[in-house]
């Protein structure tokens, strides 16, 4: 062999991180040939409907379905008679699936139907007759909770087998309560008497947030199959598949285990899937009933009027600093519109109470909530889980306190914002932080503090458009949530012979571009290319725990368990490789498919080959490893003090608008970002989180709302529920601020919520700048604005309700 | 139970007969009747652009569409689009820049898009911006659908 070919391969350091990664999935989704869950079909299928309130608040006197099970094609037609065994529902477990003797929204399900087709279930769906006695209907929180209000949830329905629907000792679905408060939270830290007796200036907002809700492109629906021996197959689009597993074989009183879910691609998520719905549990008693599979898809209709949405809040902002710019306490209070029933909108707060206790720094601190019963749709998560609500009063009170004191608002800002090393108030500890960062480039990139002033001097100048610029920013979990007793993910990882690597991780794809982050997380670490990788992330009976996708989580979690995984086998490969070529472990690693000397890039062999040895001498699976990560944070304690997440992530928008005083319409022209995101990963992933958020926060503040009149909602549908549309969208420009975070995978932290949270607060202040007009309730429809720049809308007073 | 009609039309280059009942829509012929689930329903009345096919050239909410009126006309899906110079280039651009999240709504975008090319409509953003103003995306914030219909139609950005 003669000495030139016998030549060294060298193989040149690479990375993955930062790069633009084509989302793996995006091919089959650009060709149409992803199948969702409306394009999957079993044999066998039933179609299931539902049949809902014709009433908003009223007691069932009668179901007659008598006319609708003699129609030919219907297999099944039940009511809440038919499964005695139902079980209590929601995050409270103050509703059953199938209404029993009393409906309380415009959504409530009365009875259903599984029949050969669609249009056979919605004709048998018309013969259901039902006679109903009307209640009066409470529909806003403010009268709800007055005392003497009608009561929402009054009796225990069914204690003991008192309600003739009910077996003898069935579960209660609710005991019934003195009123209609659903939920309440109080918080304190310092003493707000006291900050407030050191104010030099103090002022009291009542702020109005609006229905919306998650109008992803893809409706609801499930799949449920029950095999002969009585195990419960599901196709779901859930975000959370083990908590369902758990929850759903509590509501069939059956053994988790005997439950297998599997998620087909989502058409959005949003949050909107993480409590289990009515239509779920009613599709599981059709398919058990009918011994069939059965297929429940909602109607775009339908999905206005049975998901959930974002909590409706009144909120009351008093707020003190001093004449030198700094905070000296916050007292807030909020009365939120849970709804009929309670679902995670109630607990809203517990992310609420971050904003107001730790975005900035307030010696003293309290607040107080209650979310209370009306007969109005129910609340549920919704990305940014009511941050969007706090920031939108602390970030205008930021503006009005600085103006107060005749201090420039960046400065105010950055006079009161945290640093890294900082433990609020509430006992959040901030390790990494790039708040400050955030504030400054933001600012600069948009020239913030010359376009201030250049607005205002402009105001009264003549013209009907006026130029209005407005920052906020936002502190929201990035290392995980503490939410339950668990907040980890498991990921089991193979190798075969030929190098490729299959990632069976518990973290689930809801659009967000999870399984491509993960992969390159694993190939970073395996020295692999991106097509070495297949990604198995949708059914519980494959792939380990995870708590689901919520928080902001999956990048940080399930990452670090991802890279965990990958280590292991990184360390078992190079244990293989070194006893092969009798070297040191740690003279070794992996790059570009090979394993290399690591001083000098050197290869030394194919990494498929090394394995394929391998194979022939164990005769086993080549590599596997498991690894679980649960996030170094514990939980708070009940006065909901101490740290909820092992990393939080910071971002500042600023948003420029255009005002037309003539007919009160706001163009958001540009929005500048600077978000903390600890590293950026997935350079593509990423903008795209961050540019949908920020359109998500655009329809937020300017155009979106589900009016709901007299607990009946008017505008089910997306021709009069306004989603921000391509010719509306801004120039966006977003910078990221590279905080690399101790304990996130390769730095990273959570980004999936913040960038909707800041949008509707920073466009609040842009409308003042450019108007001298302040706007306390949204959305900034032309109406609402118009009237407002004419002195038609009083300011909002309200009193708050407070705890006995 | 209801009334059928047999049509006849081309459906992805070829001719096909299919029995609809004369209610149906061009949407649950195409998905419940031939199985063609490429084109997606969102909302049914003609908002959302998901469904969005092309019928003798042109793009429409196959929702908005019955079924009856497809006879004799030429129909093109997501599907059909597999093997179209345009269409490919529109694919590659949507995964390249990162205009696909759920990817609900982008086969009706493509469709859309892959019209709008054709037809020579898409100079600048802003007519791209229009010409996409019927299609909803509740994912991307539209930023990136635009950057990929642009750098197939060549549009200044």
């Amino acid at each position: 062999m003669s000495v030139a070919e016998k030549k060294t391969r060298i193989i040149e350091p690479d990375t993955l991180i930062g790069k633009r990664i084509r989302k793996m999935d995006a091919p089959e989704k650009a060709s149409g040939k992803t199948r969702y869950i409306h394009d999957i079909n079993l044999s066998g299928q039933l179609h299931g409907k539902i049949l809902r309130s014709e009433r908003i608040h009223a007691l069932i006197k009668s179901i007659d379905v008598s006319a609708a099970r003699a129609l030919s094609g219907v297999h099944v037609v039940i009511t809440a008679v038919d499964v005695p065994d139902q079980r209590p529902i929601g995050v409270a477990r103050d509703h059953f699936p199938l209404k029993v003797g009393r409906v309380r929204s415009e959504r409530d399900e009365i009875a259903a139907v599984a029949a050969e087709t669609e249009e056979i279930a919605e004709a048998a769906l018309k013969l259901i007759k039902v006679v109903y006695e009307d209640l009066p209907v409470i529909s806003n929180p403010e009268d709800a909770i007055k005392p003497g209000a009608a009561l929402i949830h009054p009796e225990p329905h069914g204690a003991d087998g008192s309600h003739e629907h009910l077996k003898q000792g069935t579960t209660i679905a609710h005991k019934g309560k003195p009123d209609n408060v659903a939920m309440t939270f109080d918080y304190a830290h310092g003493d707000v008497v006291q900050g407030e007796a050191e104010s030099d200036v103090v002022i009291e907002d009542t702020f109005r947030l609006h229905y919306v809700t998650h109008c992803c492109m893809g409706v609801s629906g499930m799949i449920a199959e029950f095999d002969a021996s009585g195990n419960l197959l599901m196709y779901s689009n859930t975000q959370v598949p083990f908590l369902h597993k758990r929850e759903f074989a509590e509501y069939l009183n059956i053994d988790p285990a005997r439950i297998r879910i599997i998620q087909p691609p989502i058409g959005g998520g949003f949050g909107s899937k993480l409590d289990i719905y009515p239509f779920e549990v009613i599709c599981l008693y059709l398919a058990r009933t009918a011994k069939r599979p059965v297929k429940m898809l909602f109607t775009r209709e339908e999905e206005f009027l049975a998901s959930p949405t974002r909590q409706p809040v009144l909120l009351t902002l008093r707020s003190g600093c001093k004449k030198d710019g700094t905070l000296t306490f916050r007292q807030v209070h909020t009365l939120h519109d849970n709804g009929a029933y309670t679902s995670w909108g109630a607990t809203t707060p517990f992310v609420m109470m971050q904003t107001f206790s730790s975005l900035y720094r307030v010696p003293n601190c309290d607040y107080h909530t209650a979310a209370v019963y009306t007969n109005n749709p129910y609340a549920g998560s919704f990305r940014g889980y009511g941050n969007l609500q706090a920031t939108f009063a602390i970030e205008q009170h930021m503006d009005m306190l600085a103006e107060k004191i005749g201090m420039d608002p960046l400065e105010f800002r950055m006079k009161n914002a945290q640093d890294a090393g900082e433990i609020t108030g509430q006992g959040m500890s901030f390790k990494s932080c790039g708040f400050k960062d955030c504030l400054t480039t933001a600012a600069q990139r948009s020239d913030y503090s010359r376009k201030v002033q250049e607005n205002k001097a402009n105001r009264d100048k003549p013209g009907n458009i006026k130029r209005g610029i407005g920052m906020a920013s936002m502190l929201h979990v990035g290392g995980g949530a503490k939410i339950y007793p668990s907040d980890g993910c498991g990921t089991i990882l193979k190798m075969d012979d030929f190098a490729n690597v299959t990632l069976i991780t518990g973290a689930s794809e809801i659009g967000q571009g999870s399984e491509t982050v993960l992969s390159q997380l694993v190939c970073e670490e395996l020295g692999l290319p991106i097509s070495a990788i297949t990604v198995v992330n949708n059914d519980t009976a494959i792939t380990p725990w995870d708590v689901g996708v919520h928080a902001s989580r999956t990048t940080f979690i399930a990452g670090n368990s991802a890279i965990g995984a990958a280590k292991k086998a990184k360390a078992k490969i190079l244990a293989v490789a070194a006893k092969k070529f009798e070297c040191a472990e740690s003279d070794l690693d992996l790059r570009g498919g090979f394993v290399i000397k690591a001083a000098s890039g050197e290869v030394v062999i194919e990494l498929s080959k090394l394995l394929r040895n391998l194979h022939f001498q164990d005769k086993a699976e080549l590599v596997m490893t498991t690894f679980y990560y649960e996030p170094p944070s514990v939980h708070q304690d009940k006065g909901f003090k101490g740290d909820v997440s092992a990393a939080y992530a910071w971002g500042t928008q600023v948003v420029e608008v255009e005002v037309d005083t003539d007919t009160g319409r706001v163009r958001m022209t540009r929005v500048t970002g600077a978000h903390d995101v600890g590293r950026v990963l997935n350079r593509l992933g990423i903008e795209g989180q961050i540019e949908g958020g920020v359109v998500m926060g655009q329809g937020y503040a300017l155009t979106e709302e589900l009016l709901i009149e007299n607990g009946v909602m008017q505008n089910p549908n997306f021709r009069d529920y306004k989603l921000v549309t391509a010719p509306e969208i801004p120039e966006m420009d977003i910078a990221f601020i590279e905080s690399m975070d101790g304990e996130g995978p390769q730095g990273a932290k959570g980004v999936g919520e913040a960038p909707a949270i800041c949008v509707a607060a920073a466009t609040a202040n842009a409308i003042c700048n450019a108007t001298g007009v302040r706007m306390f309730e949204l959305p900034f429809t032309p109406e609402k604005v118009y009237r407002a720049l004419h002195g038609q809308t009083p300011k909002r007073y309200w009193t708050p309700w407070k705890a006995e | 139970m209801s009334l059928k009609h047999d049509i006849e039309f081309t459906l992805n280059g070829i001719k096909r007969q299919v029995s609809v009942d004369v209610t149906m829509n061009a949407l649950a012929m195409l998905r419940d009747v031939i199985g063609l689930t490429g084109t997606k329903y969102g909302c049914g009345e003609g908002e959302c652009g998901a469904c969005t096919i092309q019928v003798d050239g042109v793009s429409l909410n196959s929702c908005l569409m019955f079924a009856v009126d497809c006879d004799g006309r030429n129909v093109t899906t997501i599907e059909g689009l597999a093997n179209d110079t345009t269409a490919d280039a529109l694919r590659d651009a949507f995964v390249e820049h990162g205009a696909v999240q759920c990817g609900f709504c982008t086969p009706g975008m493509i469709m859309q898009a892959d019209h709008m090319v054709k037809s020579e409509c898409c100079n600048d953003t802003d007519s791209i911006k229009r010409g996409i103003e019927g299609n909803l995306c509740r994912c991307t914030g539209y930023k990136k659908i635009v950057d990929a219909i642009a750098a197939v139609s060549g549009a200044q950005t």
